[in-house]
Order: C-alpha cells, then structure tokens, then sequence
C-alpha cells in the first residue's frame, strides 16, 4: 500500500489535524496538505489500488488510469488555489468543510466500486453544503438546506439504483452501464445529471452557490458538477439523450444570465451552461468527445474557479453583490479587473485562453459526429458566454455607472490565487499539448487553425458589436428568476398549507367522528355488553348454579341412611314404571 | 502599466478612441476571415467567409431580446422579495 497513497485520504487526514493548529502553524498546512496531494497525484502510476472483499463483494478504492488522472490534477491543482485564497479565512470549520469537500470529491474520482463512489458521493453533499451553511445568513442557511435536499434525495436514488445495478450484474465494480432503460439504469443516471445540474434539474447549483461564502463558492464551483461529468464519462458515454440535455443546458445557463442580476449567481448559470459542452460531449460518446469533455471539465475548473474568485474578490472588499449596486470599481481595483478578464477570455473561448482549446474539441467532435444542429447550439452558447462573463458582468460591476465605492484590491493571498489560476488559463491556451498528453485517448486535433481563430474572432468581436449596440436592453434589473426551485419553494409552501389546512382539518374532522359517533357507540356498545353480562350471562350462570345447589340439598334430604326408606323408593320406583309402561300401552 | 491599461478602458474621455480602435478591430478579423485558407468544413457554413461574424451578431442580438421577453413576459422576473 506504500507504493500508493490515496489523496483523498491526505486531505482527511488534513482535516483532523486542522483543529488542532492556529493562527500561522495553521495556514502552513492548508499549503502543505493539498501540495502533499498534488505531489501524489504526480508520482501516482496507473494500475488498481486498495482492492479487498467486504461481506463477500470486491471492493476497490483506488483505479488509477487516464481518465482519473486528469480529474485528479485539476482537483488538487484547483485545491492549493482555492486554499491560498482563503488562507486570511479563520474558521477552521470552514476549512475542515472544504478539505472534506476535496478529499470526497477525489474518492469518487478513484473509486473502483460503487460503493466507495457512493461514499465519496455522500460526504461531498455534506462537506459542500457545510460551505452553504457558513456563510451564516438566514438566506445563506435556507438555501444550505434546500441544496442538502436535493443531494439527499439523489443520494438515495444513486443507493437505490447502485444495488439493482449490483443484483443484476454480480458485480459492484463502477464501470459503463451496459444495458440501458432498466430501472438500475435510470436510477443512477438520474443521481448523475442532479449533481451535473442538468435543467430541470439545475436549480441548487444556482440557488446555494451565491449564498456561500465568498471563499466556499470557489470550491463549490469546481467539483460538484464535474465530479458528476467524470461519472457521466465512465458509466454512460454515448447515451443520446445527453447529446441533446447538454446542448439544452448550455443554452439554458446563457437565457437565465441575460436576466440575472446578482454576480455570483450569474457566473453559476454560466457553470450550468459549460458543464452543458461537457454533457453533450459525453453523449456524443467518440473519443474526441470525451476527450473534449474532460478537457473541458479540466480548463473550465480554473477558469470558472478565477471568475469566482474575482467575484468574490468584489463581494469581499464591497459587501455587495448586486450588478446594480455595484459600477466603476475599475479605478481602485485595476488588478482584480485584468485578473478576473483573464477568466472571462477563457470562459469565452478566445485564442490563446484556456477555453479555445478545450471548448472548441467538444464542438468539433459534434461537428465530426455530423451534428449540424448541435453545433449551432453550442455555437450561440459560446456566443453567449462572452455577452455575460465577458462583457455584461466586468461592465457592471467594474465600469459603467459609478457606484461611488473605492474599494481597495483584495489581500494578497486571493491576488496570488487568482494570478496562479490566470497563468494556467493562459499557459493551456498556449501550450495546449500538456493538457493533450493527460488526456485519456490520444489527440489529434490542433486548435490553432487559421481558419478557427478568424472565425472565433469574428463571433466574439461581432457578439461585443451587438453588446455596445444594445446596451441600454441589458442593463441589470432588480428582479429574482423564478426557476425550477420554484416548484419545492413553493411546493414546500403548498406542502405546509396543505398538511395545516386541509389535512389539520381532516385529522380534526376524523378525530371529532371517533370522539362523538365511534366513541360514544362503542361506549353505548361497551355498556349494553356490561349490563348484559351482569344481567343476563351472570344470571344464568347463578341460576344454574342455585339450582344444582338447591338438588343437591334435595338429594342430600333424599339420602337418609336408612335401608327401608331406600327398599321403599325402589318398590316405588318399581310401581312408577309398571304404571307408566300400562298408561302408555294402553293410551 | 496594468492600472493604465485598465484606465484606457474605463475613462469616458477615450470613449471616441475606444470606440475607432474596436471597429478597426472589428475590420481586420472580417477581411482575415476571408483571406485566411479554409479546408472542407464539417458544414456547408462553415465554408462562407464571414459566417462567425454575422452568426455572432446575429446570435448576440437574439440571446439578448429572446431572454428579456422570455424573463418579463414568460414571468420569470419577479421582485426580490418574491419568496419572503
């Protein structure tokens, strides 16, 4: 087992140690543990780890192959970032939570067997709602529980699915679901698009996200969803229906941005609509799909992790995270707006920038898959994309009308994060074939065509054009969108209306009816049996037993002792029956 | 350097400057999409120079009116106090 050390297991460990380190001590080792991580991610070579036999069924907590080594490098290289920029945080609690969060994410990623997947699974549901749950509002804690929901129910669906899965297979070993349609099928594969938040299905990703707290959002953006597209890759590749669901979402995620005004929550419907390229590529199924998929999930988890970081960056040194309480924090926070464009070029697919090779794959390959209508979508997407990370959200919260706040840059250590997290945005766009070579199929597809960067270009620059055009349509309103949550919100409301009002009175009614009717005739009932066993039964019982009392004292009179009063009744017996048998024969 | 660039980008005095440099912008990637070479696309779009600039345009627009009119007339937008 030396020769392997689970990272997750690095991160669990680092979580027990945290409460027991302050101050300096402590944020040394919120370095130390997620490079400890990084290093065995590194020094980690294919081949299957930790397998052993639990209550008769094979268990394996570590396959280590392609597929896993790419998820796991963007995680922990996504852990030290989002840990360097909330090193100047204080709550060890929120800290444990994100270890947590890290260490489970990374367990479903090697997991070998369902089951280990399903713990990963769980533990990740709690340890991220915890980062919900620590930005201690009463909006933050509503919307920690509704998010708590939601994963709990896909828990158990995930449970319910893994154990029909395993009865109709014998085997518990996490692999592709081979026949499709059964209920194993389903079960799963709906646990799988609840955590990737496929619509309808999306709504607690951009519910809790922008109630978190400003360094747990970050964390939150990188491994819930695409934990979920590592999953979607390995058990359902090429399943159709996801071709279409992730260019749905990816058009979905854009509609919901143009009306969205609070930050945060804008950038989380941009997760939605990205994770929608990582969908639909794994529903295409061919090896330049998935590739492109796990790129993706890969650029896109440093990308989305800066955007976060700028955001919350904002919402730090403001205290504000409504586009329309925000404008003009160009003058004071120059760095943080180069930084957080960065992010929004990646995020856009422009040449040079992280997204342009990664995003582009999954295009191509729907375009090698001859989907002519899948291409489009997606292409609107990307245009759509740059409208919002790239143009409406920097415009208002950095330009545009002045707020009159001068807020300073942030601390050191979240310009740090957000730089390391900008040098890789950039250093993938330029080098492409590091990434390339950690991909689980080889590549053959080179991004920097001539042809590809004019037309990029084109749909970016000409996307600005209408942006500056039609300005004045997009400016932020103060409005909330009413998504799919509407329907347990409101549910929920309908739920407690229903359980106080009809269903009070229902109990009340029901309980009156067992008072008044039931009761008092099973009292009547329960009096007539009283009286007639008192009166009746005991009657006739007494009176059987008077009687055989009253001949028995006859008989005892009857019995004297003495012979000739026994020859007498004998004699008399004698003549009784002689003139009997005469009556009757004669008669 | 960074803050001046920056600067360039926010003050209302190089609005005019901003303004000719992003159609000069503009103007360049259009005459090189259609002088750059192009293999057979997947599509027959993909073979009309020009195309990623309208298609842009074009998309940019609808996702900005289709969204609004779904958000005021769809009922999407309602006032933040909606769910208290």
């Amino acid at each position: 087992m030396i020769d392997w050390i689970h990272p997750g297991l690095i991160f669990l460990v680092g979580a027990l140690v945290l409460p027991a380190l302050k101050g300096r001590s402590q944020q040394i080792w919120l370095l130390v543990v997620p490079l400890a991580a990084l290093a065995s991610v590194a020094t980690m070579t294919e081949g299957d780890y930790g397998a052993f036999t639990f209550i008769g069924q094979n268990l394996l907590i570590g396959k280590v192959d392609k597929l896993a080594l790419v998820f796991a490098w963007v995680f922990t290289i996504m852990a030290v970032i989002g840990l360097v920029y909330s090193l100047h945080v204080r709550n060890t609690a929120q800290h444990i939570g994100a270890f947590l969060y890290i260490g489970s994410a990374l367990t479903v990623v090697f997991a070998g067997d369902w089951f280990t997947l399903l713990v990963g699974w769980e533990i990740m549901a709690f340890a991220s709602a915890y980062l919900v749950f620590a930005a201690n509002t009463v909006s933050a804690t509503r919307a920690g529980m509704r998010y708590l929901m939601v994963h709990i129910t896909g828990g158990v669906l995930l449970l319910g699915g893994i154990i029909l899965h395993g009865q109709e297979t014998g085997s518990y070993l996490f692999g592709p679901i081979g026949e499709t349609g059964g209920l194993a099928y389903t079960l799963i594969l709906i646990a799988f698009i609840i955590n990737a938040a496929v619509p309808p299905l999306n709504a607690w990703l951009t519910d809790a996200y922008p109630e978190a707290t400003v360094t747990g959002a970050v964390f939150l953006s990188a491994f819930t969803t695409k934990t979920a597209i590592y999953v979607l890759i390995r058990a359902y590749p090429g399943t159709e229906l996801l071709v279409w669901l992730g260019a749905v979402m990816a058009l979905y995620g854009v509609i919901y941005a143009v009306l969205e005004n609070d930050c945060r929550r804008l950038l989380a419907y941009h997760i939605v609509s990205q994770v929608g390229y990582m969908v639909a590529g794994v529903g295409i199924g061919t090896e330049m799909a998935l590739n492109g998929s796990a790129s993706h999930a890969f650029a896109h988890i440093i990308y989305k992790g800066l955007l976060f970081m700028g955001a919350g960056a904002v919402i730090h040194m403001t205290g504000r995270r409504k586009l329309t309480e925000l404008g003009g924090l160009y003058r004071t926070m120059p760095l943080t707006v180069v930084l957080y464009m960065i992010g929004a070029f990646a995020i856009s697919a422009f040449p040079l920038f992280s997204g342009f090779v990664t995003k582009s794959m999954v295009v191509a390959a729907a375009g090698g898959d001859h989907r002519a209508a899948i291409v489009l979508m997606l292409t609107i997407a990307s245009s759509g994309t740059f409208l919002h990370t790239g143009l409406k959200l920097p415009y208002y919260m950095f330009f545009g009308k002045d707020c009159g706040l001068r807020p300073s840059e942030p601390p050191a250590n979240m310009l740090a994060a957000m730089s390391i997290a900008a040098i890789l945005c950039i250093g993938i766009g330029v080098l492409p074939g590091v990434l390339y070579g950690l991909l689980p199929y080889p590549v053959d597809y080179h991004p920097y065509s001539g042809y590809h960067i004019t037309e990029s270009l084109s749909l970016l620059m000409f996307t600005a054009l209408g942006f500056f055009l039609f300005l004045k349509y997009l400016d932020p309103e103060r409005t909330i969108s009413l998504d799919t949550d509407w329907f347990y919100r409101r549910g929920a409301g309908l739920f407690m209306w229903i359980a106080s009002r009809p269903i009070a009175r229902w109990e009340q009614m029901i309980s009156g009816i067992s008072d008044t009717v039931i009761w008092r005739s099973l009292n009547f009932t329960a009096n007539v049996s009283l009286v007639s066993d008192l009166k009746v039964v005991d009657a006739i019982v007494n009176g059987v037993a008077r009687t055989a009392l009253r001949c028995g004292a006859a008989m005892r009179k009857v019995q004297s002792g003495v012979v000739s009063h026994y020859a007498g009744a004998m004699i008399g017996g004698v003549l009784a029956c002689i003139a009997l048998y005469v009556a009757l024969w004669t008669g | 350097m960074i803050a001046r660039i920056v600067q360039f980008f926010g003050d209302g005095s190089h609005a005019r400057l901003r303004w000719r440099v992003f159609i000069a912008v503009l103007f360049v990637i259009v005459v090189a999409d259609f002088l750059v070479k192009r293999g057979h696309g997947a599509f027959f779009f993909d073979d009309f120079p020009g195309w990623g600039a309208a298609f842009g345009f074009l998309a940019c627009t609808a996702i900005i009116f289709v969204s609004k009119f779904i958000g005021h007339q769809g009922g999407i937008m309602r006032d933040e106090d909606y769910y208290d």
